[in-house]
Protein backbone atom coordinates (compact mmCIF):
# COMPACT_ATOMS: atom_id res chain seq x y z
CA UNK A 1 0.00 0.00 0.00
CA UNK A 2 1.40 3.38 -1.15
CA UNK A 3 0.66 6.29 1.25
CA UNK A 4 3.36 8.48 0.08
CA UNK A 5 2.55 11.87 -0.53
CA UNK A 6 2.77 13.09 -4.22
CA UNK A 7 4.82 16.22 -5.15
CA UNK A 8 3.12 19.32 -5.28
CA UNK A 9 6.15 21.69 -6.45
CA UNK A 10 5.85 20.62 -10.18
CA UNK A 11 4.67 17.90 -12.75
CA UNK A 12 6.81 14.98 -11.33
CA UNK A 13 6.43 12.31 -14.01
CA UNK A 14 6.70 14.71 -16.36
CA UNK A 15 10.08 15.75 -15.42
CA UNK A 16 11.23 11.85 -14.45
CA UNK A 17 10.05 11.42 -18.56
CA UNK A 18 13.40 13.89 -19.04
CA UNK A 19 15.68 11.34 -17.76
CA UNK A 20 15.94 8.41 -19.64
CA UNK A 21 18.34 6.34 -17.07
CA UNK A 22 14.85 6.46 -14.82
CA UNK A 23 12.58 4.61 -16.61
CA UNK A 24 15.67 1.89 -16.64
CA UNK A 25 15.27 -1.90 -15.16
CA UNK A 26 17.72 -2.54 -12.67
CA UNK A 27 17.58 -6.35 -12.01
CA UNK A 28 14.82 -9.05 -12.34
CA UNK A 29 11.82 -6.27 -13.12
CA UNK A 30 13.07 -4.00 -10.62
CA UNK A 31 12.72 -1.10 -11.30
CA UNK A 32 15.75 1.98 -10.45
CA UNK A 33 14.92 4.00 -7.09
CA UNK A 34 18.27 6.25 -7.40
CA UNK A 35 19.07 7.60 -4.46
CA UNK A 36 22.74 8.22 -4.95
CA UNK A 37 22.26 12.18 -5.87
CA UNK A 38 24.85 13.74 -3.87
CA UNK A 39 27.66 11.55 -5.80
CA UNK A 40 26.36 12.80 -8.95
CA UNK A 41 23.12 13.32 -10.71
CA UNK A 42 21.41 11.64 -13.70
CA UNK A 43 21.21 13.92 -16.89
CA UNK A 44 18.13 14.88 -18.91
CA UNK A 45 18.11 14.22 -22.69
CA UNK A 46 18.65 17.89 -23.31
CA UNK A 47 21.90 17.87 -21.55
CA UNK A 48 22.79 14.54 -23.24
CA UNK A 49 21.94 15.89 -26.65
CA UNK A 50 23.61 19.18 -26.29
CA UNK A 51 27.08 17.32 -25.95
CA UNK A 52 26.26 14.99 -28.69
CA UNK A 53 24.68 18.27 -30.99
CA UNK A 54 28.16 20.00 -30.23
CA UNK A 55 30.62 16.31 -31.64
CA UNK A 56 28.22 15.90 -34.54
CA UNK A 57 27.72 19.39 -35.88
CA UNK A 58 30.24 21.84 -34.80
CA UNK A 59 32.75 20.46 -33.00
CA UNK A 60 36.05 22.68 -33.27
CA UNK A 61 38.27 24.73 -30.69
CA UNK A 62 37.33 27.54 -28.89
CA UNK A 63 39.23 31.14 -29.18
CA UNK A 64 41.36 29.83 -31.99
CA UNK A 65 40.03 29.05 -35.23
CA UNK A 66 38.50 31.97 -37.84
CA UNK A 67 35.83 29.24 -39.09
CA UNK A 68 32.41 29.06 -39.18
CA UNK A 69 32.65 25.56 -36.68
CA UNK A 70 35.15 27.29 -34.21
CA UNK A 71 33.02 30.53 -34.34
CA UNK A 72 30.07 28.36 -33.08
CA UNK A 73 32.13 26.53 -30.67
CA UNK A 74 33.16 29.87 -29.33
CA UNK A 75 29.58 31.30 -29.26
CA UNK A 76 28.14 28.20 -27.12
CA UNK A 77 30.66 27.76 -24.75
CA UNK A 78 30.94 31.47 -23.78
CA UNK A 79 27.45 31.68 -23.75
CA UNK A 80 27.58 28.95 -21.15
CA UNK A 81 29.80 31.30 -19.01
CA UNK A 82 26.53 33.91 -19.26
CA UNK A 83 24.54 31.23 -18.18
CA UNK A 84 26.25 30.75 -15.44
CA UNK A 85 26.94 34.20 -14.61
CA UNK A 86 23.39 34.91 -14.10
CA UNK A 87 22.76 31.40 -12.43
CA UNK A 88 24.75 32.13 -9.75
CA UNK A 89 24.64 36.25 -9.96
CA UNK A 90 27.95 37.01 -10.02
CA UNK A 91 28.59 41.13 -10.59
CA UNK A 92 30.69 40.03 -14.10
CA UNK A 93 31.68 37.12 -16.46
CA UNK A 94 35.23 37.24 -16.52
CA UNK A 95 34.26 36.19 -12.91
CA UNK A 96 33.60 32.96 -13.98
CA UNK A 97 36.22 30.54 -14.06
CA UNK A 98 35.45 27.04 -15.87
CA UNK A 99 37.23 24.27 -13.98
CA UNK A 100 36.87 20.23 -14.37
CA UNK A 101 35.04 20.68 -11.31
CA UNK A 102 34.52 21.73 -7.21
CA UNK A 103 37.76 19.95 -6.53
CA UNK A 104 39.88 21.06 -9.66
CA UNK A 105 38.30 24.88 -8.54
CA UNK A 106 39.70 24.31 -4.67
CA UNK A 107 43.24 23.47 -5.91
CA UNK A 108 43.42 26.46 -8.22
CA UNK A 109 42.93 28.82 -5.01
CA UNK A 110 45.24 27.25 -2.85
CA UNK A 111 48.25 26.88 -5.71
CA UNK A 112 47.71 30.74 -6.98
CA UNK A 113 45.56 32.82 -4.15
CA UNK A 114 47.14 30.14 -1.60
CA UNK A 115 50.94 29.75 -3.00
CA UNK A 116 51.05 33.62 -2.90
CA UNK A 117 49.18 34.68 0.09
CA UNK A 118 49.89 32.53 2.92
CA UNK A 119 53.24 31.37 4.76
CA UNK A 120 54.53 30.51 7.94
CA UNK A 121 52.48 31.92 11.30
CA UNK A 122 49.11 32.01 9.23
CA UNK A 123 46.55 29.74 9.85
CA UNK A 124 43.54 28.52 7.39
CA UNK A 125 40.29 27.41 9.15
CA UNK A 126 38.81 24.60 7.50
CA UNK A 127 35.51 22.80 9.61
CA UNK A 128 35.51 18.40 10.33
CA UNK A 129 32.92 18.18 8.24
CA UNK A 130 34.98 18.93 5.24
CA UNK A 131 34.94 16.77 1.77
CA UNK A 132 38.40 15.33 1.36
CA UNK A 133 38.76 17.73 -1.39
CA UNK A 134 38.35 20.83 1.15
CA UNK A 135 40.84 19.37 3.21
CA UNK A 136 43.92 17.99 1.10
CA UNK A 137 45.04 20.68 -0.69
CA UNK A 138 45.31 22.97 2.43
CA UNK A 139 47.84 20.16 4.05
CA UNK A 140 49.80 19.54 1.17
CA UNK A 141 50.52 23.18 0.79
CA UNK A 142 50.69 23.53 4.42
CA UNK A 143 53.32 21.26 4.80
CA UNK A 144 55.62 23.18 1.83
CA UNK A 145 54.21 26.66 3.39
CA UNK A 146 54.65 25.92 6.96
CA UNK A 147 50.80 27.60 7.70
CA UNK A 148 48.37 25.89 10.38
CA UNK A 149 45.03 24.54 9.88
CA UNK A 150 42.37 24.61 12.51
CA UNK A 151 39.29 22.80 12.33
CA UNK A 152 36.26 24.18 13.57
CA UNK A 153 34.50 20.98 15.18
CA UNK A 154 30.91 19.98 14.57
CA UNK A 155 28.29 19.51 17.76
CA UNK A 156 25.97 16.47 18.42
CA UNK A 157 23.15 18.36 15.87
CA UNK A 158 25.69 17.99 13.14
CA UNK A 159 26.47 22.20 13.30
CA UNK A 160 29.69 23.95 13.11
CA UNK A 161 30.41 24.82 16.67
CA UNK A 162 30.26 29.03 15.71
CA UNK A 163 31.57 29.98 19.14
CA UNK A 164 35.12 28.17 18.26
CA UNK A 165 35.08 29.84 14.88
CA UNK A 166 34.81 33.15 16.65
CA UNK A 167 37.24 32.65 19.14
CA UNK A 168 39.80 31.52 16.46
CA UNK A 169 38.87 34.16 14.10
CA UNK A 170 39.41 36.70 17.11
CA UNK A 171 42.80 35.38 18.72
CA UNK A 172 44.72 33.40 15.50
CA UNK A 173 46.40 35.14 12.14
CA UNK A 174 43.64 34.14 10.22
CA UNK A 175 43.93 34.40 6.26
CA UNK A 176 41.32 32.24 5.04
CA UNK A 177 38.02 30.47 5.91
CA UNK A 178 37.57 27.57 3.62
CA UNK A 179 34.20 25.27 4.28
CA UNK A 180 31.34 23.59 2.63
CA UNK A 181 27.93 25.17 1.93
CA UNK A 182 26.44 22.12 2.43
CA UNK A 183 27.64 18.80 3.98
CA UNK A 184 27.40 15.88 1.88
CA UNK A 185 26.84 13.14 4.87
CA UNK A 186 25.30 15.70 7.92
CA UNK A 187 23.25 17.56 4.86
CA UNK A 188 23.98 20.52 7.08
CA UNK A 189 23.42 23.95 5.67
CA UNK A 190 26.66 25.96 7.26
CA UNK A 191 25.34 29.51 7.74
CA UNK A 192 27.71 31.10 4.89
CA UNK A 193 26.40 34.56 4.97
CA UNK A 194 26.97 34.67 9.22
CA UNK A 195 30.73 33.22 8.78
CA UNK A 196 31.62 35.76 5.89
CA UNK A 197 30.58 38.32 8.16
CA UNK A 198 32.28 37.22 11.03
CA UNK A 199 35.46 36.54 8.80
CA UNK A 200 35.33 39.54 7.02
CA UNK A 201 35.80 41.36 10.40
CA UNK A 202 38.90 39.56 11.21
CA UNK A 203 40.27 40.15 7.76
CA UNK A 204 40.25 36.61 6.72
CA UNK A 205 38.81 35.46 2.96
CA UNK A 206 36.07 32.92 2.79
CA UNK A 207 35.90 30.45 -0.11
CA UNK A 208 32.67 27.88 -0.20
CA UNK A 209 32.72 24.61 -1.34
CA UNK A 210 28.78 24.39 -2.82
CA UNK A 211 29.10 21.46 -4.54
CA UNK A 212 26.17 19.84 -2.46
CA UNK A 213 24.33 23.47 -2.23
CA UNK A 214 24.45 24.87 -6.34
CA UNK A 215 22.67 21.61 -7.07
CA UNK A 216 19.59 22.18 -4.63
CA UNK A 217 18.98 25.65 -3.68
CA UNK A 218 19.15 29.48 -5.69
CA UNK A 219 22.56 30.52 -5.20
CA UNK A 220 23.82 34.39 -4.85
CA UNK A 221 27.10 34.98 -4.79
CA UNK A 222 27.24 38.63 -4.18
CA UNK A 223 24.37 38.02 -2.00
CA UNK A 224 26.61 35.23 0.44
CA UNK A 225 29.40 37.97 -0.47
CA UNK A 226 31.85 35.15 -0.44
CA UNK A 227 35.17 35.73 -1.72
CA UNK A 228 35.36 32.20 -3.92
CA UNK A 229 32.61 29.86 -4.71
CA UNK A 230 33.02 26.96 -6.59
CA UNK A 231 30.85 23.56 -7.68
CA UNK A 232 30.69 20.83 -9.74
CA UNK A 233 28.61 20.88 -12.79
CA UNK A 234 28.02 16.63 -12.49
CA UNK A 235 26.27 17.09 -9.76
CA UNK A 236 23.45 19.54 -10.68
CA UNK A 237 22.41 17.71 -13.64
CA UNK A 238 25.51 18.71 -16.29
CA UNK A 239 28.29 16.43 -17.83
CA UNK A 240 31.45 15.00 -15.75
CA UNK A 241 34.57 17.42 -16.16
CA UNK A 242 32.43 20.69 -16.25
CA UNK A 243 32.49 22.81 -13.22
CA UNK A 244 32.89 26.45 -12.13
CA UNK A 245 35.57 28.47 -10.28
CA UNK A 246 33.79 32.06 -9.22
CA UNK A 247 36.26 34.29 -7.66
CA UNK A 248 36.30 38.45 -6.42
CA UNK A 249 37.03 40.24 -9.60
CA UNK A 250 39.71 42.04 -7.61
CA UNK A 251 41.42 39.02 -6.35
CA UNK A 252 41.16 37.18 -9.68
CA UNK A 253 43.25 40.11 -10.96
CA UNK A 254 46.57 39.95 -8.08
CA UNK A 255 47.18 35.80 -8.17
CA UNK A 256 49.22 34.63 -10.49
CA UNK A 257 48.02 31.87 -12.74
CA UNK A 258 48.17 28.17 -12.05
CA UNK A 259 48.80 26.03 -14.80
CA UNK A 260 50.15 27.42 -17.79
CA UNK A 261 49.84 26.65 -21.86
CA UNK A 262 48.03 28.30 -24.51
CA UNK A 263 44.74 30.40 -24.33
CA UNK A 264 46.06 31.52 -20.96
CA UNK A 265 48.95 33.82 -22.31
CA UNK A 266 48.55 37.33 -24.18
CA UNK A 267 51.82 36.95 -25.52
CA UNK A 268 54.96 34.40 -25.67
CA UNK A 269 58.85 35.12 -25.71
CA UNK A 270 61.56 33.05 -24.50
CA UNK A 271 61.89 35.47 -22.21
CA UNK A 272 58.90 35.42 -20.70
CA UNK A 273 55.33 35.72 -21.13
CA UNK A 274 52.28 37.89 -20.05
CA UNK A 275 49.02 36.40 -19.01
CA UNK A 276 45.61 37.05 -21.06
CA UNK A 277 42.85 38.65 -19.41
CA UNK A 278 40.07 37.27 -17.12
CA UNK A 279 38.46 34.41 -17.23
CA UNK A 280 41.22 33.10 -19.69
CA UNK A 281 44.16 33.60 -17.94
CA UNK A 282 43.16 30.49 -15.15
CA UNK A 283 41.93 28.49 -18.42
CA UNK A 284 44.77 26.77 -20.10
CA UNK A 285 44.47 24.43 -22.66
CA UNK A 286 42.03 23.64 -24.84
CA UNK A 287 39.13 23.47 -22.17
CA UNK A 288 36.03 20.93 -21.62
CA UNK A 289 33.90 22.17 -24.53
CA UNK A 290 31.46 19.51 -24.63
CA UNK A 291 31.43 19.51 -21.13
CA UNK A 292 31.03 23.69 -20.42
CA UNK A 293 27.88 23.70 -23.35
CA UNK A 294 26.40 20.84 -21.34
CA UNK A 295 26.67 22.43 -18.04
CA UNK A 296 24.86 25.63 -19.46
CA UNK A 297 22.06 23.02 -20.51
CA UNK A 298 21.84 21.57 -17.43
CA UNK A 299 21.67 25.16 -15.90
CA UNK A 300 18.71 26.16 -18.49
CA UNK A 301 16.89 22.87 -17.26
CA UNK A 302 17.07 23.84 -13.67
CA UNK A 303 16.00 27.26 -14.07
CA UNK A 304 12.97 26.56 -16.33
CA UNK A 305 11.81 24.20 -13.27
CA UNK A 306 12.64 26.48 -10.23
CA UNK A 307 15.21 26.56 -7.99
CA UNK A 308 12.89 27.78 -5.45
CA UNK A 309 10.79 24.55 -5.89
CA UNK A 310 13.34 21.84 -6.51
CA UNK A 311 14.65 23.19 -3.25
CA UNK A 312 10.88 22.93 -2.04
CA UNK A 313 10.35 19.59 -3.07
CA UNK A 314 13.71 18.36 -2.10
CA UNK A 315 12.70 19.77 1.85
CA UNK A 316 9.30 17.85 1.53
CA UNK A 317 10.75 14.15 0.50
CA UNK A 318 13.90 14.87 3.08
CA UNK A 319 11.30 15.24 5.64
CA UNK A 320 9.21 12.33 4.68
CA UNK A 321 12.55 10.10 4.18
CA UNK A 322 13.81 11.07 7.51
CA UNK A 323 10.23 10.53 9.35
CA UNK A 324 9.87 6.79 7.82
CA UNK A 325 13.83 5.54 8.20
CA UNK A 326 13.41 6.75 12.38
CA UNK A 327 11.08 3.86 12.17
CA UNK A 328 13.36 1.49 11.35
CA UNK A 329 14.47 -0.82 14.38
CA UNK A 330 18.04 0.03 15.14
CA UNK A 331 18.66 2.79 12.60
CA UNK A 332 21.03 5.42 13.67
CA UNK A 333 20.92 8.93 11.55
CA UNK A 334 23.30 11.54 11.36
CA UNK A 335 23.14 15.08 10.87
CA UNK A 336 20.63 18.18 11.91
CA UNK A 337 16.77 17.59 11.19
CA UNK A 338 14.98 18.18 8.46
CA UNK A 339 14.02 21.70 8.67
CA UNK A 340 18.49 22.71 8.77
CA UNK A 341 19.19 19.93 5.99
CA UNK A 342 19.97 19.52 2.69
CA UNK A 343 18.58 16.36 0.17
CA UNK A 344 20.37 13.83 2.11
CA UNK A 345 20.47 10.59 5.03
CA UNK A 346 23.14 9.24 6.24
CA UNK A 347 22.81 6.50 8.36
CA UNK A 348 23.36 3.01 9.94
CA UNK A 349 21.53 0.41 11.53
CA UNK A 350 22.69 -1.60 13.91
CA UNK A 351 24.10 -5.20 13.13
CA UNK A 352 24.64 -4.76 9.50
CA UNK A 353 27.50 -2.85 8.30
CA UNK A 354 26.98 -0.11 5.59
CA UNK A 355 28.29 -1.80 2.79
CA UNK A 356 26.25 -4.70 3.64
CA UNK A 357 23.36 -2.71 3.50
CA UNK A 358 24.50 -1.12 0.19
CA UNK A 359 24.51 -4.44 -1.16
CA UNK A 360 21.27 -5.55 0.12
CA UNK A 361 19.14 -2.68 -1.22
CA UNK A 362 21.02 -2.47 -4.44
CA UNK A 363 19.33 -6.21 -5.28
CA UNK A 364 16.04 -4.01 -4.14
CA UNK A 365 16.94 -2.13 -7.23
CA UNK A 366 17.64 1.35 -4.70
CA UNK A 367 20.95 2.70 -5.21
CA UNK A 368 22.89 4.43 -2.38
CA UNK A 369 25.98 5.23 -1.56
CA UNK A 370 27.87 3.12 1.40
CA UNK A 371 31.45 4.15 2.93
CA UNK A 372 33.62 7.41 3.94
CA UNK A 373 32.10 9.97 1.24
CA UNK A 374 35.28 11.33 1.25
CA UNK A 375 34.48 13.09 4.33
CA UNK A 376 37.26 10.36 6.95
CA UNK A 377 37.98 13.21 9.64
CA UNK A 378 33.65 13.55 9.99
CA UNK A 379 33.58 9.66 10.28
CA UNK A 380 36.36 9.40 12.82
CA UNK A 381 34.18 12.20 15.14
CA UNK A 382 30.80 10.50 14.60
CA UNK A 383 32.84 6.92 15.58
CA UNK A 384 31.64 4.98 12.93
CA UNK A 385 33.95 3.62 9.98
CA UNK A 386 31.09 4.03 7.35
CA UNK A 387 27.61 5.25 6.58
CA UNK A 388 25.24 4.46 4.36
CA UNK A 389 23.92 7.31 2.55
CA UNK A 390 20.24 8.00 0.39
CA UNK A 391 20.46 11.01 -0.92
CA UNK A 392 17.35 13.32 -3.26
CA UNK A 393 16.75 15.27 -6.04
CA UNK A 394 14.18 17.08 -7.97
CA UNK A 395 13.27 13.95 -9.98
CA UNK A 396 12.77 11.54 -6.47
CA UNK A 397 9.44 10.18 -5.71
CA UNK A 398 7.99 10.11 -2.49
CA UNK A 399 7.30 6.58 -3.11
CA UNK A 400 10.90 5.56 -3.41
CA UNK A 401 11.09 6.95 0.25
CA UNK A 402 9.09 3.55 0.78
CA UNK A 403 10.90 1.34 -1.51
CA UNK A 404 14.58 2.19 0.36
CA UNK A 405 12.76 1.83 3.87
CA UNK A 406 11.01 -1.84 2.89
CA UNK A 407 14.48 -2.96 1.85
CA UNK A 408 15.82 -1.63 4.60
CA UNK A 409 13.27 -4.06 6.90
CA UNK A 410 14.55 -6.74 3.92
CA UNK A 411 18.15 -6.33 4.94
CA UNK A 412 17.23 -6.99 8.69
CA UNK A 413 15.61 -10.14 8.06
CA UNK A 414 18.56 -11.21 6.04
CA UNK A 415 20.70 -10.22 8.83
CA UNK A 416 18.25 -12.02 11.40
CA UNK A 417 17.37 -8.93 13.44
CA UNK B 1 29.02 39.20 -46.31
CA UNK B 2 31.96 40.62 -47.51
CA UNK B 3 34.52 40.97 -44.86
CA UNK B 4 37.34 42.38 -47.06
CA UNK B 5 35.50 45.26 -49.06
CA UNK B 6 38.20 47.36 -50.78
CA UNK B 7 38.27 50.54 -47.84
CA UNK B 8 39.59 47.52 -44.85
CA UNK B 9 42.00 45.97 -47.49
CA UNK B 10 42.89 49.21 -48.63
CA UNK B 11 43.99 50.54 -44.77
CA UNK B 12 45.64 47.21 -44.53
CA UNK B 13 47.99 47.76 -47.43
CA UNK B 14 48.80 51.27 -46.71
CA UNK B 15 48.67 52.19 -43.33
CA UNK B 16 47.68 55.47 -42.34
CA UNK B 17 50.53 56.38 -39.40
CA UNK B 18 52.86 54.00 -39.43
CA UNK B 19 56.07 53.91 -36.83
CA UNK B 20 57.13 54.85 -33.77
CA UNK B 21 57.06 58.42 -31.76
CA UNK B 22 60.20 59.48 -29.47
CA UNK B 23 59.73 60.83 -27.42
CA UNK B 24 55.50 60.16 -27.05
CA UNK B 25 53.03 61.25 -24.42
CA UNK B 26 51.84 57.96 -24.57
CA UNK B 27 52.87 54.30 -25.38
CA UNK B 28 51.60 51.01 -24.82
CA UNK B 29 51.88 47.91 -26.65
CA UNK B 30 48.56 44.80 -26.81
CA UNK B 31 48.38 42.14 -28.16
CA UNK B 32 45.18 39.50 -29.34
CA UNK B 33 46.40 35.86 -29.16
CA UNK B 34 43.98 34.86 -31.34
CA UNK B 35 45.77 35.55 -34.58
CA UNK B 36 49.21 36.87 -32.99
CA UNK B 37 48.38 40.20 -33.48
CA UNK B 38 50.50 42.87 -31.99
CA UNK B 39 49.70 46.94 -31.99
CA UNK B 40 52.31 49.37 -30.51
CA UNK B 41 50.64 52.88 -30.33
CA UNK B 42 52.50 55.99 -29.22
CA UNK B 43 50.93 58.86 -29.02
CA UNK B 44 51.46 62.82 -28.52
CA UNK B 45 48.97 65.88 -27.16
CA UNK B 46 49.28 69.14 -26.60
CA UNK B 47 49.00 71.75 -23.92
CA UNK B 48 44.66 71.21 -24.32
CA UNK B 49 45.22 67.61 -24.27
CA UNK B 50 44.54 67.87 -28.08
CA UNK B 51 46.40 64.40 -30.05
CA UNK B 52 48.28 65.56 -32.23
CA UNK B 53 50.35 62.49 -33.35
CA UNK B 54 49.70 59.32 -33.80
CA UNK B 55 52.05 56.12 -34.75
CA UNK B 56 51.12 52.76 -34.72
CA UNK B 57 53.52 50.10 -34.82
CA UNK B 58 52.69 46.21 -35.13
CA UNK B 59 51.81 43.18 -37.72
CA UNK B 60 48.56 40.77 -37.71
CA UNK B 61 45.33 40.58 -39.77
CA UNK B 62 43.97 43.05 -41.78
CA UNK B 63 41.03 43.39 -39.72
CA UNK B 64 43.38 44.66 -36.63
CA UNK B 65 45.91 46.90 -38.96
CA UNK B 66 43.04 48.46 -40.86
CA UNK B 67 41.23 49.54 -38.09
CA UNK B 68 44.32 50.79 -36.25
CA UNK B 69 44.57 52.65 -39.19
CA UNK B 70 41.55 54.28 -39.28
CA UNK B 71 40.77 54.94 -35.84
CA UNK B 72 44.31 56.66 -36.24
CA UNK B 73 42.64 59.22 -39.03
CA UNK B 74 39.68 59.33 -35.76
CA UNK B 75 41.77 60.68 -33.27
CA UNK B 76 44.05 63.17 -34.83
CA UNK B 77 42.73 66.65 -33.33
CA UNK B 78 40.59 65.21 -30.87
CA UNK B 79 41.05 65.53 -27.05
CA UNK B 80 41.43 63.04 -24.46
CA UNK B 81 38.05 63.91 -22.78
CA UNK B 82 36.36 62.87 -26.34
CA UNK B 83 37.85 59.52 -26.65
CA UNK B 84 36.70 58.43 -23.13
CA UNK B 85 33.89 58.20 -25.33
CA UNK B 86 34.27 55.83 -27.51
CA UNK B 87 32.37 52.63 -27.52
CA UNK B 88 32.78 48.96 -29.36
CA UNK B 89 30.07 49.99 -31.71
CA UNK B 90 32.22 53.44 -33.06
CA UNK B 91 34.58 50.52 -34.42
CA UNK B 92 31.97 48.38 -35.54
CA UNK B 93 30.84 50.73 -37.73
CA UNK B 94 34.16 52.18 -38.63
CA UNK B 95 34.73 48.47 -39.85
CA UNK B 96 31.46 48.28 -41.47
CA UNK B 97 30.81 44.47 -41.83
CA UNK B 98 29.32 42.08 -39.56
CA UNK B 99 31.88 40.61 -37.06
CA UNK B 100 31.75 37.07 -36.02
CA UNK B 101 32.44 36.14 -32.38
CA UNK B 102 36.39 35.31 -33.04
CA UNK B 103 37.12 38.27 -35.24
CA UNK B 104 35.69 40.76 -32.74
CA UNK B 105 38.68 40.50 -30.55
CA UNK B 106 40.70 41.85 -34.09
CA UNK B 107 38.75 44.52 -34.80
CA UNK B 108 38.75 45.85 -31.11
CA UNK B 109 42.60 45.79 -30.57
CA UNK B 110 43.64 49.05 -31.47
CA UNK B 111 40.67 50.20 -29.11
CA UNK B 112 42.05 48.11 -26.83
CA UNK B 113 45.54 49.42 -26.74
CA UNK B 114 44.13 53.33 -27.04
CA UNK B 115 42.28 52.83 -23.75
CA UNK B 116 44.63 51.12 -21.76
CA UNK B 117 47.13 53.48 -22.65
CA UNK B 118 45.02 56.40 -21.65
CA UNK B 119 42.78 55.13 -18.94
CA UNK B 120 43.24 52.10 -17.88
CA UNK B 121 42.77 47.82 -18.53
CA UNK B 122 39.66 48.48 -15.92
CA UNK B 123 37.70 50.94 -18.22
CA UNK B 124 38.37 48.66 -21.52
CA UNK B 125 36.97 46.06 -19.52
CA UNK B 126 34.07 47.74 -18.65
CA UNK B 127 34.06 48.81 -22.45
CA UNK B 128 34.51 45.43 -23.88
CA UNK B 129 31.75 43.97 -21.26
CA UNK B 130 29.04 46.07 -22.34
CA UNK B 131 26.34 44.21 -23.89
Amino acid sequence: MNTAPASTQFDLEAIRADFPILSQIHHDDIPLVYLDNAATSQKPNRVIEATSIYYREYNANVHRGIHKLSEEATSAYENARLKVRKFINTSSKREVIFTRGTTEGINLVAQTWGRANLKAGDVVVSTVMEHHSNIVPWQILASEKGFRIVYVPVDQNGLLDLPFLENVLANEPVKLVTLMHVSNVLGTVNPIAEVVQKAHQAGALVLVDGAQSTPHMPIDVQALDVDFFVFSGHKMLGPTGSGVLYGRRAHLEAMPPWMGGGDMISSVKLSGSTWNDLPYKFEAGTPSIAEAIGLGYAIDYLSEVGMDKIHQHEQAITAYALEQLNAVEGIHIYGPSAEQKGAVAAFTVDGIHAHDIAQILDSEGVAVRAGHHCAMPLHEHLGVSATARASFYLYNRFDEVDRLVSALHKARKTFRL
Amino acid sequence: MDMYREIILDHARTPHHPGILNPADFDHEEHNPLCGDRLHLTMRVNSERIITDIAWDGEGCAISQATASMLGDELLGKSLDEITKLTKDDVFEMVGIPLTINRVKCALLSLKTLVIATQSATDWEAIEDKE
